[in-house]
């Protein structure tokens, strides 16, 4: 019998063991919960008409479970565009909060909150990371540049900036901070990138208006510029 | 005619805000004292709640209030859906809101509740809800859907066991509609491809969730919401908070993406006024995860269907006979289901037809319209067998399209009753980008092998309605000489907001640096408009921005000719002043006939009002009344048939037939989209269109876990939409530029249909480096063209939903 871990609510689900029936034929793979061990005891008390409570759903709950590290703030030193604030943090809470929700520079995304989408992505140092998948501890040594830090002081438009408003690149917008911020990056470490340079730089910000081309066209257009 | 703005590019008021991260999003909503709001969503399918324990809730530091299901406006219809429900017919559902000083706070509580929920039947697969004694998704109700009455309906086990494992079985349908003789059509048919298929269902995955924020003061609420349409959505979340419109203040400037999914108002963006309501006016911010975005989002609808076509030697569709289960998710839905038969009617312009539909409930995610709903999934299941029939009358794939594609502006018929369309212009679009593409010559390379990938070759067609007519037009002219264009539409991404606005310039003449946008939030003294969704921005917008400019116009005349002498008849606009026709020195400048405007009163500065303008735009015109001279009037202009947006896709790819990965080498669209306003902007909807519908062809999809009933592609990664890995280095477009008859200016809407034809371009691709090989199954995943390529059996049963 397959064994199963404790529930962990940030491991959704994994693949189970492909299943097989009598007679030998495959049943169509399905995922399953980490959890529930006798797939079919659900639906077998479901068709013979009796009523269960839900508690055989209770670890499946769509919420996180509450956390238990209610851990006192703690002071940081944190240097985001260029100005140093001191502020009081908890140690679990991630940079994309910090940087949202403490300094109110909103201009950062939070597209997943999962480290899938590339919408929070800020700079630390010279490199791009996904804030909401830092905590804000680990970066209080880095300098954090946001897309609120990406213009120039007297508000001029950066480069990269620019050719995405002249390509139409941003299309609903909400992508764009972390876009930016990726384009800007790249032609840091790499002024005059290839286009195929270009596309694998930016693969870790997805679009889902698909404006990737006209994000390109940008990059390209920026480098020109650069 | 030569424009001095349609059909040139411009920079969008608002696409600076965008690169710079100004620009604000409902998530984005700061206020002092600000409670956060989260939600406990439904940990089963289908449950009754028994009983809410908030005891430990209200424990948690920082608590601060709970709402029920009980203390909301609930739907009257049992197809309707609920803000919070103490019945859950979908996982995720929200059965109650708790508020704190934090989101973590708020998160903590949420899950410090004990919600004793009772297991009630449940069904993810519509086919199994149909069987004899199948499930229901809602107590005593499988069955629903626009303009069907919501029933229990079952299948015989006949009518099971007559189709066999393979093929659709062809039930009592709940919708049934046919022209023409069939049975004719398919005697005289030289080919007949009969084929069952299934369409899977795909989350929007707007990349901003659905968060919302709100708060009360003065007697009014104010809501932050995500949506595609301003004016709009005003109405709809009014009466989910349960006040009347004008209680409601609604800021919605920008929307990170909506696809269809936030086409209007939802339930969820009513969640945080009822909450700030019960903390007396407390501002509450509605962050939704990523997650919750998906249980909670909408979805496309999925399909399990089955088609028999007819056509004669040279291609021509002489019948079709369709068939369509709808999985209907656990709401009235969308009516995917019509546009599939429709869509087929306008693409193929068959001579006899017969639609049968039967949308069924599941417990899944509620399912909304997204971009081409039931048009998009027709153009996938349909045209691999347009290419089926053309490989079996040895005739080349786009002569047979050809063949039936509506060309030459009007002519084309419309659905059932076979009625006109305003222009359509598929064959041109057929043509012009066959040139473009050289598919003559290129697509000899199909089949052509190198190492492991073998080359492919696919056309693509899709159709959606674009455009609507009825709306109102709002603009004025300050006496400082500068154009407002009130517009109502919302910012979807599209920038058509301001495009359409671009007409009233037009119109009137004007410099657009000298044009002010007033958009994005009721404040901003909205006209009644139409939303943006269903591709009908570009037809009706611009049509309400034409009849508020005329309106203008004729003040601005009149104006002249009682301040300067003269008719009316004989002012003409020139350069931002309204000048006697024949002598130009007598006249008066715009910003001069403002102030004369305000000074007159009357119909000329908004004091007096048509008649048949909307209430809402009523309210907007006296708000801004004796600020200049105004310009409002609805759009009556004539309207005689539907309006057709329509193009044509041509696709390359690679099929590497070792690892069943798909290359896509070139891609080439033309759009009929009427008079092109804007081409940038245009470009960017074909190649963000072709991306989405990229994923839809090969690898989004809803996966429901039949035993339990939980969604397991929740999360992007799991539901993969497209990234910059899977782009074409070419994405070539064109439009084929010719007027819409119905339009003052010849525009119509396009933004559907650009998904649709390169979903189903890449898909008949995909088959056609496979030597023709149908999959009647999408999307069409890596494991598919592995075993095809293999020979080996699919791992699913053919109808089987919620395969991965
Ligand atoms: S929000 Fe951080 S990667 Fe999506
Ligand atoms: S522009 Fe909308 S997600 Fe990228």
């Amino acid at each position: 019998m397959t064994k199963y871990g404790p529930y962990d609510p940030t491991l959704d689900y994994a693949p189970g063991p492909a299943p097989t029936r009598k007679g030998g034929g495959v049943e169509t793979p399905s995922w399953k919960p980490l959890h529930m061990s006798r797939r079919n005891f659900l639906r077998g008390v479901v068709c013979s008409g009796v009523v269960i409570g839900g508690s055989a759903y209770l670890f499946s709950t769509t919420t996180p479970a509450r956390s238990d590290t209610r851990a006192v703030e703690r002071l940081v030193r944190l240097t985001v565009n260029g100005r140093t604030h001191s502020i009081e943090v908890p140690p679990n809470e991630t940079l994309a909060h910090t940087i949202r929700y403490r300094l109110g520079l909103t201009g950062t995304k939070i597209g997943c909150n999962q480290g899938e989408c590339g919408a929070c992505t800020v700079l630390a140092g010279d490199t791009t990371i996904y804030s909401c998948s830092t905590l804000t501890h680990r970066v209080r040594e880095v300098d954090i540049t946001t897309v609120e830090g990406i213009a120039g002081p007297d508000g001029a438009l950066h480069p990269v900036q620019q050719a995405f408003i002249d390509e139409i690149a941003p299309q609903c917008g909400f992508c764009t901070p972390g876009q930016v911020v990726t384009a800007v990056a790249l032609l840091k470490k790499n002024p005059k990138p290839t286009i195929e340079e270009a596309r694998l730089a930016m693969s870790g910000n997805l679009c889902r208006c698909g404006a990737y081309d006209h994000y390109l066209r940008g990059i390209m257009k920026a480098a020109e510029r650069v | 005619m030569a424009y001095k703005l349609i059909g040139k590019n411009f920079t969008p008021p608002d696409i600076e805000a965008k690169v710079t991260g100004a620009a604000t999003y409902a998530e984005d909503f700061r206020a002092d004292g600000m409670a956060h709001v989260k939600f406990y969503g439904s940990p089963m399918p289908h449950g009754r709640v028994n009983n809410i324990d908030l005891s430990e809730a209200e424990k948690v530091p920082g608590f601060l209030t709970a709402l029920l299901p009980d203390e909301v406006k609930q739907p009257e219809s049992p197809v309707g859906q609920a803000i919070l429900s103490d019945e859950a017919v979908y996982f995720g559902q929200p059965i109650l809101a708790i508020a704190a000083e934090t989101e973590q706070a708020a998160a903590d509580a949420v899950a410090a509740v004990r919600v004793d929920m009772e297991l009630l039947p449940f069904v993810t697969n519509p086919l199994e809800s149909l069987q004899p004694d199948g499930p229901n998704a809602l107590n005593g109700i499988n069955v629903a859907g626009q303009g069907i009455d919501f029933q229990e309906l079952k299948w015989s086990g006949r009518d099971f066991a007559l189709a066999g494992e393979e093929t659709l079985p062809l039930g009592t349908p709940a919708l049934e509609w046919s022209f023409g003789d069939i049975e004719a059509g398919f005697a005289n048919a030289a080919v007949i491809v009969e084929e069952s298929f299934v369409h899977a269902s795909n989350a929007h995955h707007a990349m901003e969730p659905r968060s919302a924020a709100a708060y009360w003061e003065g007697g009014k609420c104010h809501v932050w919401g995500s949506t595609q349409s301003t004016a709009f959505a005003q109405p709809g979340l009014a009466n989910l908070i349960g006040i009347s419109p004008s209680e409601l203040v609604f800021v919605s400037e920008f929307c990170g993406g909506g696809f269809g999914g936030k086409a209007t108002t939802y339930p969820l963006m009513a969640l945080p006024a009822l909450v700030s309501r019960k903390l007396n006016g407390r501002p509450c911010l509605l962050r939704v995860s990523r997650n919750e975005e998906y249980n909670n989002g909408y979805a496309r609808a999925g399909f399990q269907g089955w088609a028999k076509l007819g056509f004669n030697n040279e291609g021509r569709m002489l019948a079709a006979d369709i068939y369509v289960v709808q999985d209907l998710g656990s709401t009235s839905g969308f009516p995917d289901f019509n546009n599939v038969g429709s869509s087929a009617i306008i693409v193929f312009q068959p001579e006899a037809i017969r639609f049968r539909a039967t949308p069924v409930l599941t417990n899944t995610v509620p399912k909304g319209a997204q971009r081409g709903p039931g048009e998009n999934q027709a153009a996938n299941m349909l045209e691999p067998l347009l290419d089926k029939a053309a490989r079996e009358l040895g005739i080349d794939r786009l002569a047979l399209r050809l063949a039936n594609a509506p060309g030459g502006g009007v002519g084309a018929k419309y659905g059932p009753d076979q009625g006109p369309v305003t222009s359509a212009y598929l064959r041109e679009a057929l043509e012009k980008g066959a040139e473009a593409f050289n598919w003559e010559e290129r697509s000899k390379q199909s089949g052509v092998r190198n190492g492991s990938k073998v080359r492919g070759y696919g056309i693509g067609q899709a159709y959606h309605t674009a455009g609507s007519n009825g709306f109102d037009g709002l603009l004025r002219i300050t006496p400082d000489g500068i154009l407002h264009v009130h517009t109502g539409v919302g910012n979807l991404g599209t920038f058509s907001y301001a495009s359409t606005s671009r007409i009233a310039a037009e119109v009137l003449g004007y410099d657009w640096d000298r044009v002010v946008l007033e958009y994005g939030g009721t404040t901003r003294h909205l006209p009644w408009n139409l939303g943006q969704f269903g591709s009908n921005t570009n037809f009706t917008m611009t049509r309400t921005n034409y009849v508020a400019a005329m309106d203008a116009a004729q003040k601005l005349k009149e104006i002249a000719a009682a301040t300067l002498g003269g008719n009316a008849e004989d002012y003409e606009l020139k350069e931002e002043r309204v000048v006697k026709t024949g002598d130009e020195s007598v006249g008066m400048s715009f910003a001069e006939a403002a102030q004369k405007a305000i000074e007159t009163g009357g119909r000329y500065d908004g004091h007096e009002l048509p008649e048949d303008i909307n209430p809402m735009t009523v309210a907007s015109a006296s708000a801004i009344a004796g600020t200049g001279l105004i310009g409002v009037a609805k759009d009556n202009l004539p309207k005689e048939g539907t309006v057709p947006a329509l193009a044509a896709a041509f696709v390359e790819v690679d099929v590497d037939v070792e690892t069943g990965k798909v290359d896509i080498l070139d891609y080439h669209c033309v759009a009929d989209c009427g008079t092109v306003i804007h081409p940038m902007g245009l470009a960017a909807q074909v190649r963000g269109g072709a991306v989405m519908g990229f994923g839809l062809a090969t690898s989004e999809r809803h996966v429901y876990d039949p035993q339990y009933g939980r969604p397991n592609a929740q999360s992007l990664y799991q539901a993969k939409p497209k990234t910059y890995l899977d782009i074409p280095t070419q994405m070539g477009w064109s439009a084929v530029d010719l007027p819409d008859s119905q339009n003052p200016l010849g525009m119509k809407g396009i933004g559907e249909p650009l998904e649709g034809a390169a979903s189903s371009a890449l898909i008949t691709a995909i088959s056609d480096a496979l030597g023709g090989h149908l999959f009647n199954r999408t999307p069409v995943v890596t494991d598919m063209i592995l075993n095809a390529a293999e020979g080996r059996p699919q791992s699913h049963k053919p109808l089987a939903t919620n395969t991965v």
